[in-house]
Parts: structure tokens; C-alpha cells; sequence
């Protein structure tokens, strides 16, 4: 597998950062041969800012840890969604949380556009909170074989408060079910 | 092991995926540091707060000074009192601790000092990255000393090179400086932590006469006096004025030559111990980049994308960048066509590549200012041309 790039965005308080951080240890640590490094958007942006995470995904050893062309972008807000859909690469694959983003033509460069309402499908489980994690499951079964299912589930129970595991754990799982109608 | 038991060892031997602030506080607690003293300051803030937290589980003491100058004051007393001790800061922070790094340089202090770099001057860029405390860090402090100053470029490196700053500030008895910036600070990657015994520690030499004879200041054959431990029974002298092997004060041009003359001496006599560098495609370079720190990163893709090209490029990078490796650049000089030096100011290590090549080929610096790294796409267009 050679090097790929992936950015999660939103705004702060959706778990952005909770995103690329499970996502990047999930292949550091449980992914046989490769490598990843995760880097976050940092400045003095607090709840409600522009948030964004980039995970670089490789087998053998990554050079350049930062986000350069990105090969998946996945918005979770519309400030993101046009931020950095300029960074997406002609032909990259594009995931939208479709109640929060319009597309626009920008989106045309996208080889595939996959959409999913992440942040309803988080309420049906009593919380927008978990629509991240939903959001990260319809990536991890779109994206075959960059990081796998049985690693995420893992971490998550690893890092994830227990008290909010089994929540997260099915927010998952709809997403991973979840299909998209284009 | 389970996850609390490994909160209270000194090494939690095992991988792990976290940052260049909480690894380099990972092998400062490997290599047994017992006590921090520092005022937080944005990107080096994880490494105090990692402290704050692992020291009193391990036995040992965390204090947040009023500033940061109480803060370096504190962690050179900490080693007289025999533990070895260290404090995090960026640029601002640098700037108030220079005084007493010299002072840590003139009583011959081992401890570590992290600069997590900025971008500056002043308060500038406060969580964006810089390159630019190069020269602070050789020049800050008045007076002639030859400071070591290591450079990671990895999340693995800040662990390891944390240990090994420690090793270099007790082996040669000064304060060393473990030189990262805000992209390593935060950035996330596989770290893997070996298990404690594979930990190289080395400790200060201890005095092997008689508290009677004890002279605090007189050297052994490498230069480097053994230190004896306020409350042993040894006398403990300390001084920022020029002193003689009593450690008394001696004010004359004599004791001045023979003590200033020895606190450089020592590393540089060791230099070739001390020095450290990565070489990559070098062997049948034509052309050259020197890099140091998370740029460095970005030079190697540089490297890699020029190879594929068929553009015959190889990396110098400097792991140590105090003392500087004046010899091998010189030598890859002969080499090389030309040699570029991409690095996050307006050209401090550029300047040391020039004095080094003495005229033998070209050298051209490849300037940020600040704020951002360099990516390889760019180091790669200035190559392709006069490629």
C-alpha cells in the first residue's frame, strides 16, 4: 500500500480529533507492516471553530508527516467542507455528513462522493455526540483495506470512556451499514 | 501489563501512539529524571503536564515556578541536590533561561533543557512551528561555552534523544538542550519503548577522594571534574564567577584562561563522540540537502521523489546540531554540486553550511519564516532547477 492521506474536518466539539487519534493508533498499533501519523489543526480555536485532523497512512516509513494531496477528505461541516475541498485531489474520494454539507461544484473532482446523516443517525442513539464515530464507520466500510474494522473496534474499547463504549460501538456499526444512495 | 500498572514505572516498555511532547517526558522519566521545574508555554505544554503527572508517582517532585527564569534556577539547584532534572519551554521562555544556562554552564550543571520551537521573535507565532532559536541556543548566554544541542525529527527520536540528553549533560556535567518544534511537539506516531534494561543511563562521575582533599573543580583526564552531592560530606562550591579547583572565586586572567579554556575543551576534544548525523542516498549524490528537526522530514521526500526522477539527491541530516559537524559537511562539499538547506527561519544553519564548505561548491538556503514546514514538493522544484 503506498501513501495515503486522509482528513477529517468539522468544527470543534464534534471529536474530530478523537477521529484521526483512533484511526492513526488503530493502524500504529494493530495493523501488521504499516505506519500512520496523525497531526491536528492547532491554533487558539476553541468549541464551535474550524477543527481538522490528517492521518498519512503507509506501509514502511513516512516521510513527510503532513497532508500534502488528499486522497480521502471527510466533511462534517460545511465551513470545513469549503476550507479544504480545494486539498482534495483530483480523483479522491469525498465523504459528506449530507445534512450539514452542500455540495457544490467543487465536489465534481471527487471520483466518488459517499453521504450519510451522521448526526441523525447519532440522535436515534440519544446523542449528536456519536455521529463522529457513525461517520467512521461508513468510512472504514468505504475504504476498503486502508484501516480495518476489528482494529477500530478495538481501540475504540481501548480509548474510548467505558461508560460510553457500547453507544459508540453501535454508532459504528449503522455507519458501517449504513448506504449511501449515489 | 495493564494500563495502571504501567502508570507508575519509570519506563512503560511496550508501543504506543502519541506525540513528540509526551515522548520526550517518556524518556526523560526512562533515564530517571526526578524532578521538573518549568511555566508551561504553548507548543511545550504536554511535556509539563505529562511531567506533573508521572513525577510524584514515581517518587519524584514537579514545580511550577513564577516564571521561567525561577524555573532554570531551580532545576540547577535540583542537580546540586543530586537528581538529575529538567525543564520544558519554547522560545519566549529560552529567551528568560539564557542568563542561567550560562550560569548552569560556568558551575558546570548537568541538566536538560526542551525548547519546543515557535515561531518568533517575541511572543510571534505561539502554536505555530518555528526554526528559529538555532543560534539562541549556541550564542543565547554571554561568555564562551560550547553548548550540545540535539535535534530529533521523530516521535521515536524525542524519546530517545531525551535519554541521550541526559546522558550527554551527565557524562560532560552542563546543561544540554533538546531542541524540538510544534510539528513533533503535537504530531502523533508509533513510539516504541524498549524494555528498561536496554536503557542506556549513564550517571555523574562521583569523587573517589577524601572529602578532606576534595577539590570541586579539579578535572580528570577528560576534562570533566567528577561532582559530589550537596549533604555527602563534600564541600559544594558554586560560583558564577571564575573559580579555581577550590571553587573559589579567582579573578584573574590565569584562572579565567585555564577555567574557560576547559568548560569548551571539553566538548570540543569530545566532539567526534559527540557529534551525531544521518546520511540517506549520499553515497552517489550529486546534489545535497543538509536538514534538520521535523523539515528534515520533508527533505527525505524530497529525496525520495527526486531518486524517482533519476535526480541523484542524498540528505545530510543533523541530529546534533551543537557542536556542529563542520568536517563531514566539508567533505560532502567535494562531493556535491550544490547543497540546499530548507530550514523554518531566514537562514541560521544555512550560514554555518557556508562557513563550513570554505567556497568548495554552492550552498543555497530554501527559507519559511515561520508557521508552516516546508513540503517536499518545493525543496524538490528549487532542485529540478539546476538539475
Amino acid at each position: 500500500m503506498s501513501r495515503v492521506e486522509i482528513r477529517f474536518a468539522g468544527f470543534g466539539g464534534q471529536g474530530i480529533g478523537l477521529m484521526g487519534r483512533l484511526v492513526g493508533e488503530a493502524v500504529s498499533l494493530l495493523e501488521e507492516g504499516k505506519n500512520s501519523v496523525m497531526t491536528q489543526s492547532y491554533g487558539p480555536e476553541s468549541r464551535g471553530g474550524a477543527s481538522s485532523t490528517d492521518v498519512v497512512i503507509e506501509e514502511g516509513e513516512i516521510d513527510y508527516p503532513k497532508a500534502t494531496e488528499l486522497d480521502y477528505f471527510v466533511a462534517l461541516s460545511e465551513e470545513a467542507y469549503q476550507k479544504y475541498i480545494p486539498k482534495l485531489k483530483e480523483g479522491g474520494i469525498l465523504f459528506v455528513e449530507e445534512d450539514l454539507v452542500t455540495l457544490d461544484e467543487n465536489a465534481k473532482k471527487a471520483k466518488k462522493i459517499f453521504k450519510i446523516p451522521a448526526t441523525k443517525i447519532a440522535e436515534s442513539l440519544g446523542s449528536r455526540l456519536y455521529a463522529n464515530i457513525a461517520m467512521l464507520g461508513f468510512v472504514c466500510a468505504n475504504t476498503k483495506g486502508i484501516f480495518s474494522e476489528e482494529a477500530m473496534i478495538t481501540i475504540m474499547k481501548e480509548k474510548i470512556k467505558a461508560r460510553f463504549v457500547e453507544k459508540n460501538l453501535i454508532a459504528f456499526q449503522k455507519g458501517m451499514e449504513y448506504k449511501s444512495d449515489s | 501489563m495493564s494500563k495502571q500498572k504501567q502508570e507508575f514505572l519509570e519506563v512503560r516498555t511496550g508501543e504506543h501512539f502519541t506525540t513528540g511532547n509526551h515522548a520526550a517526558a517518556e524518556g526523560a522519566l526512562s533515564v530517571g529524571c526526578k524532578f521538573f521545574g518549568g511555566y508551561p508555554i504553548t507548543p511545550s505544554s504536554e511535556i509539563a503536564e505529562t511531567m506533573a503527572l508521572r513525577l510524584p508517582q514515581l517518587g519524584g517532585n514537579f514545580v511550577q515556578f513564577e516564571d521561567e527564569i525561577a524555573s532554570i534556577v531551580g532545576i540547577l539547584g535540583a542537580s546540586w541536590g543530586g537528581v538529575k532534572s529538567m525543564t520544558a519551554t519554547s522560545g519566549p521562555g529560552y529567551s528568560l533561561m539564557v542568563e542561567n544556562i550560562g550560569l548552569g554552564m560556568m558551575t558546570e550543571t548537568p541538566c536538560v533543557i526542551i525548547n519546543v520551537q515557535r515561531g518568533g521573535p517575541s511572543t510571534g507565532l505561539p502554536t505555530l512551528v518555528g526554526q528559529q532559536d538555532i543560534m539562541q541556543t549556541k550564542w543565547g548566554a554571554h561568555g564562551d561555552f560550547e553548548p550540545i544541542v540535539l535535534c530529533p525529527n521523530s516521535v521515536q527520536e524525542c524519546f530517545e534523544l531525551a535519554i541521550e540528553a541526559f546522558n550527554y549533560a551527565e557524562k560532560f556535567r552542563l546543561p544540554v538542550t533538546l531542541l524540538m518544534d510544534e510539528v513533533l511537539g503535537h504530531m502523533s506516531e508509533r513510539l516504541i519503548i524498549p524494555d528498561a534494561s536496554k536503557i542506556t543511563k549513564i550517571e555523574r562521575k562521583k569523587p573517589k577522594d577524601s572529602p578532606e582533599n576534595h577539590l570541586p573543580y579539579k578535572p580528570d583526564e577528560n576534562l570533566v571534574p567528577p561532582m559530589a552531592v550537596a549533604g555527602e560530606g563534600y564541600r559544594v562550591m558554586m560560583t558564577g564567577l571564575t573559580h579555581d579547583e577550590r571553587g573559589y572565586p579567582d579573578l584573574n586572567p590565569e584562572t579565567q584562561d585555564k577555567q574557560v579554556r576547559r568548560i569548551n575543551d571539553k566538548i570540543r576534544l569530545n566532539k567526534k563522540d559527540i557529534i551525531r548525523v544521518e546520511e540517506y542516498m549520499l553515497d552517489d549524490a550529486e546534489y545535497a540537502i543538509i536538514s534538520f528537526g521535523s523539515v528534515a522530514r520533508a527533505a527525505k521526500g524530497t529525496v525520495n521523489r527526486a531518486r524517482k526522477k533519476g535526480i541523484k539527491v542524498g540528505l545530510l541530516r543533523l541530529i546534533t546540531i551543537w557542536p556542529f559537524p563542520d568536517e563531514r559537511i566539508e567533505a560532502l562539499a567535494k562531493q556535491v554540486k550544490k547543497i540546499y538547506v530548507p530550514e523554518i527561519n531566514y537562514g541560521q544553519i544555512t550560514r554555518e553550511v557556508e562557513r563550513s564548505v570554505h567556497g568548495k561548491t554552492e550552498v543555497k538556503g530554501i527559507f519559511k519564516l515561520g508557521g508552516a514546514i516546508h513540503n517536499p514538493q518545493e525543496i524538490l522544484k528549487e532542485i529540478e532547477g539546476d538539475a
